[in-house]
């Protein structure tokens, strides 16, 4: 501090401040030496190479796509693979007058004019000497039209590339996806100089989770170039390097049939073995064709895809959420096994209906009449409502809640593929939260009444009934469900196969408990008052399951619901939901028919027709 | 023989002198001007060939440039005393801004530097680039010199706050710009070798922390600084390109608008941040050389200014804006040549761009004002 309160010199202080200045002077003179050393250096020691490279040839560095992986699946059939195609390509630099060089494309047929305006687009968006894709598939035809006015057409060229092809068509849709034009938004969530050369990139399914396996890596020569763009001589720099092909889990014949069963109904089917979280089939209808966005194609088609009211964009077996109706009642009694230590002996009497204590409402059964005395066995056998809204009055929604998300509703399963929905499984805290008006925030005894058959606020998508069935079907063991099990090397063969991933098992007091609800749902299928038992009619083997109808729309208290009278969009959802064999499952299946009516009538014989292909190959 | 010699003196003493006077009235530096003015006429020039030969660009530039030299202007009229009693308001406005940035700025390109005012949108990181200099001067002002260690760290608050907060933004260029201003306060004040020496060695030390809180893009930057090869797709491709176009220019170039590189798009911002390429490959090394003695006569002129202040602030603040400006054009050549990584600085008052130009000039603005307003003092 002394220092500070003493005289400043300012002689002194003069004087060390020019040399500091001298001193930064020199400084800079010595770092701009080294620049003019570095100058100097590419001017006159490297001028020859450098001018080489410049003058007269230019060094064009030209990026080699590699080839995409392959995808498989379990038993060897290719469902995704790359074509030859002969593709229409432009190189802006090359064209004189770009406006005319389109138009007479159009008017020779070989471009689309609805394409023009995008086109046009995309070819300014790229430097001058990279080549853009007019056409990605060329048909003989165009290609002997293209090839007799070539002369007429300077900058632009046929090139045969590898296009991606998906054999099954829309049988694969949904679950492969399909790989697409890149845009803006791809090239945000990724590296651009990875896509280098490539057009496309996976938009939707594997083809977009498993995008950096599939990709492989770029490489790229360097091209001597003329001062007109023509390339003199190549001198391959670095291979690309081709990407790995994946083995999925799905077993496409299996899917096929799913995909035949259901026909032109909506709806979703997903198959999951039971022992290791392998989804089997993944379908869900209507689909569309992938080859076409692989392909190109044009906006009016694109539209009517989306226009289409069946919406055969959207993921039903992902992104579709359904009151699971009935099929969560084996889940409501093994909870109440588990919290209530119910005896699963002991009957209830259904009279047709049930009423809350001081009240008069009546919560109706399915089957007016009522089921008269039932045990828990018979009342997932038979179906019966009232059984199960009054063990959920018993359970309260809290408890419900929290059994059922251990089964994986309520949350996303974290299936290899995005764009997955949760469902929703309510509780008091989730209302709290999920409504601004103070008076919707309170939960309401009645809507745990209905919470017992599966109806008011709960969903949960045909992947989650798959999961859950399959837990039901491992007796608590689960396994987060994949759809790619491995990848392979392309050069090697060698394959990586990809960890199992086993999740926290959802565990009960007694296994007994297991063994019950098993026997109930063998007796939904087998005994002489199951629901479904008519669709397992002349099965060769034993399986469980449980059919479940979702409201769409609510029946006023007196009146009768006949299938027939309703318009096909009020219809009920039917749901089903099994697994086989009855003894060691190794197929958990779910199927979800939109408006489809009955669970049992409509949407069990689909079932049934997948575990029949799949039991047909089944060695005990 | 004596008395013609005599007789020409004088005319010419009395022409030169109304010249000055006229100067001197405007606190202009002359020298100063007609260095800045022969750069930005060289800049036009090479400007108009990596543009395209678009004379729109060419307009928006000069009106840029017009703006720049009013600000210059209206900065020199400035005494020196006023400006040092508003570096703390300015410092401290400037460092508010920073902070309102990055809390509600706007996002142009992927970073967040701009503020919008309604009407018109500016960046506070260039406010800074003159407002930590300033600070730092007037800081050190009145205290005896050399510093000591406590005021040294007051100082390195006053110059790494604004730095980490523009880094932040991310614009690494512009942070770097900042705090060499500082730092170059500091030393010019007279900070000891030895303590020179810890400070470079702990400086050394931090890099991995800097590299720890660099981006993605920032560090891969880094990486193909020592080998573009390596991606010549990816960002080695602005490198290999401005090297080939600078190599290819030789010693007197490849002539005015015929250099090839830029022509046909191979040297991607070539009317921006790689402008040097377009000079090196048009008009060779000579070309460069001339920019550089431009360059370093306007630097070696702030230098004599900040040599004859009268006082600490004027000389500390003197001395940062002049090898402040020393860093820009070297660290853009250094970019532009391969020889540092792309931290995306422009050469100043040669490429196309407005927002820095201001500051740059108004930084001129500053040295004018301290030769122009020294006090006669009695020899």
């Amino acid at each position: 501090m002394i220092g500070n309160m003493a005289l400043k010199d300012h002689w002194r202080e003069q004087r060390m401040f020019v040399s500091r200045v001298i001193l930064g002077g020199v400084l800079a003179l010595v770092l701009m030496g080294i620049v003019l050393a570095r100058l100097i250096n590419l001017q006159v020691t490297n001028y020859e190479h450098f001018s080489a490279l410049s003058q007269g040839n230019h060094v064009r560095i030209e990026p080699l796509p590699p080839t995409r992986g392959l995808i498989y699946d379990r038993n060897g059939e290719i469902i995704a693979q790359n074509l030859p195609a002969y593709q229409l390509e432009l190189t802006r630099e090359g064209v004189k007058d770009l406006d005319d060089t389109l138009n007479r494309l159009v008017s020779v047929g070989l471009v689309k004019e609805a394409d023009l305006e995008r086109l046009t687009g995309l070819i300014l968006s790229r430097r001058k000497f990279e080549p853009v894709t007019l056409n990605y598939r060329m048909n003989d035809q165009e290609v002997a039209r293209f090839a007799v006015r070539r002369q007429e057409f300077t900058g632009v060229d046929i090139r045969a590339r590898l296009i991606r092809q998906y054999p099954f068509g829309e049988i694969t849709s949904h679950v492969v996806g399909y790989v697409s034009s890149i845009n803006e938004a791809d090239l945000r969530r990724s590296d651009p100089s990875a896509y280098a050369g490539t057009n496309q990139i996976g938009k939707l399914g594997i083809e977009r989770a498993h995008e950096s396996d599939l990709l492989g890596k770029v490489g790229y020569q360097q091209n001597l170039v003329n001062a007109q763009g023509r390339a003199l001589q190549h001198t391959p720099q670095q291979p690309p390097v081709a990407g790995d092909d994946l083995i999925s889990t799905l077993d496409i014949n299996l899917q096929q049939i799913a995909h035949e069963a259901m026909g032109d109904r909506r709806g979703a089917v997903v198959a999951i073995d039971p022992r290791n979280g392998d989804v089997l089939v993944f379908a869900s209808t209507p689909a569309f064709d992938p080859n076409h966005f692989a392909e190109g194609f044009s906006r009016s088609q694109y539209n009517s895809l989306q226009n289409d009211p069946g919406i055969p964009l959207f993921n039903r077996a992902l992104r579709g959420q359904y009151p699971p109706g009935s099929t969560v009642k084996p889940i409501i009694a093994l909870a109440s096994l588990q919290y209530l230590k119910e005896n699963p002996r002991k009957k209830h009497f259904c009279p047709g209906y049930f009423t809350l204590p001081d009240s008069t409402h009546r919560y109706r059964d399915w089957k007016k009449e009522g089921h008269g005395q039932v045990d828990m066995i018979e009342a997932i056998a038979e179906s019966c409502d009232v059984f199960f809204y009054e063990i959920a009055v018993e359970l309260g929604i809290d408890n419900l809640h929290d059994f059922l998300i251990t089964f994986g509703l309520g949350s996303i399963s974290g299936i290899d593929i995005p764009g997955e929905k949760p469902g929703l499984i309510p509780s008091r805290a989730w209302k709290k939260t999920a409504f601004n008006k103070r008076q919707d925030q309170s939960w309401y005894p009645g809507e745990t009444v209905i919470a017992g058959i599966g109806q008011g606020y709960m969903l949960a998508t045909p992947l989650q009934l798959a999961e859950a069935t399959a837990i039901i079907a491992a007796k608590g063991k689960r396994y987060r469900p994949r759809l790619v099990a491995g990848t392979r090397d392309p050069l090697t063969g060698e394959v990586s196969e990809l960890p199992l991933e086993e999740l926290p098992p959802v565990i009960v007091d007694d296994p007994y408990y297991w063994t019950i609800i098993a026997k109930a749902m063998e007796d939904v299928l087998h005994s002489p008052r199951g629901t479904a038992r008519g669709s397992a009619e002349g099965a060769s083997y034993r399986y469980a399951g449980k059919s479940g109808t979702a409201q769409v729309f609510s029946v006023a208290q007196d009146e009768e619901y006949e299938v027939e009278d309703v318009p096909e969009h009020l219809r009920h959802h039917a749901l089903f939901v099994a697994y086989a064999p009855a003894e060691n499952p190794e197929i958990a299946i779910a199927v979800v028919v939109e408006h489809g009516g009955g669970g049992s009538t409509s949407a069990a014989p689909v079932a049934r027709k997948v575990l029949d292909a799949y039991m047909q190959n089944y060695k005990p | 023989m004596n008395e013609i010699g005599d007789l020409n003196t004088s005319t010419s003493d009395r022409t030169l002198g109304f010249a000055a006077r006229v100067m001197r009235g405007l606190h202009v530096d002359g020298p100063l001007l007609v260095g800045l003015l022969l750069v930005c006429g060289l800049g036009m020039v090479v400007l108009y060939s990596a543009g395209g030969q678009d004379s729109a660009l060419i307009v928006r530039q000069v009106t840029r440039l017009a703006v720049a030299m009013g600000a210059m202007l209206l900065v020199a009229q400035v005494p020196t005393n006023y400006l040092r009693m508003w570096a703390p308001w300015l410092f401290l406005a400037g460092t508010a801004l920073l902070v309102a940035v990055l809390v509600g700025g706007q996002i142009g390109k992927g970073a967040q530097r701009w503020l919008n005012l309604g009407f018109f949108r500016f960046q506070p990181s260039e406010l800074m680039k003159l407002g930590v200099p300033m600070m730092a001067a007037w800081f050190l002002h009145r205290r005896r010199l050399p510093p000591s260690l406590m005021e040294l760290l007051v100082l390195a608050v006053i110059v790494f706050v604004p730095t980490v907060l523009i880094a932040r933004q991310p614009d690494l260029g512009t942070s770097l710009l900042i705090a060499s201003s500082g730092i170059f306060v500091v030393l010019l004040a007279g900070l000891r070798f030895r303590m020179m020496f810890t400070m470079a060695a702990m400086a050394l030390g931090a890099l991995p922390l800097l590299w720890h809180f660099m981006r993605d893009y920032q560090r891969q930057r880094v990486l193909t600084l020592l080998n573009p090869e390596s991606d010549p797709l990816g960002s080695g491709y602005h490198i290999i390109q401005s090297k080939i176009a600078i190599g290819s220019g030789g010693v007197f170039g490849k002539g005015w608008l015929n250099g090839s590189q830029a022509k046909l798009e191979f040297l991607p911002e070539s009317s921006t941040d790689f402008i040097f390429a377009v000079l090196g490959e048009e008009f060779g090394l000579m070309g460069q050389l001339v920019l550089i003695m431009l360059y370093l006569f306007i630097t070696a002129r702030g230098l004599y200014i900040a040599s004859q202040g009268q006082d600490t602030f004027s000389r500390l603040l003197a001395g940062s804006i002049s090898l402040t400006f020393f860093v820009y054009f070297f660290v853009n050549m250094g970019m532009v040549s391969g020889l540092l990584p792309v931290v995306g600085v422009p050469l100043p008052l040669v490429s196309y761009g407005g927002t820095s130009m201001v500051t740059l000039m108004a930084g001129f603005g500053i040295l004018m004002s301290i030769q122009t307003h020294r006090k006669l003092l009695p020899q």
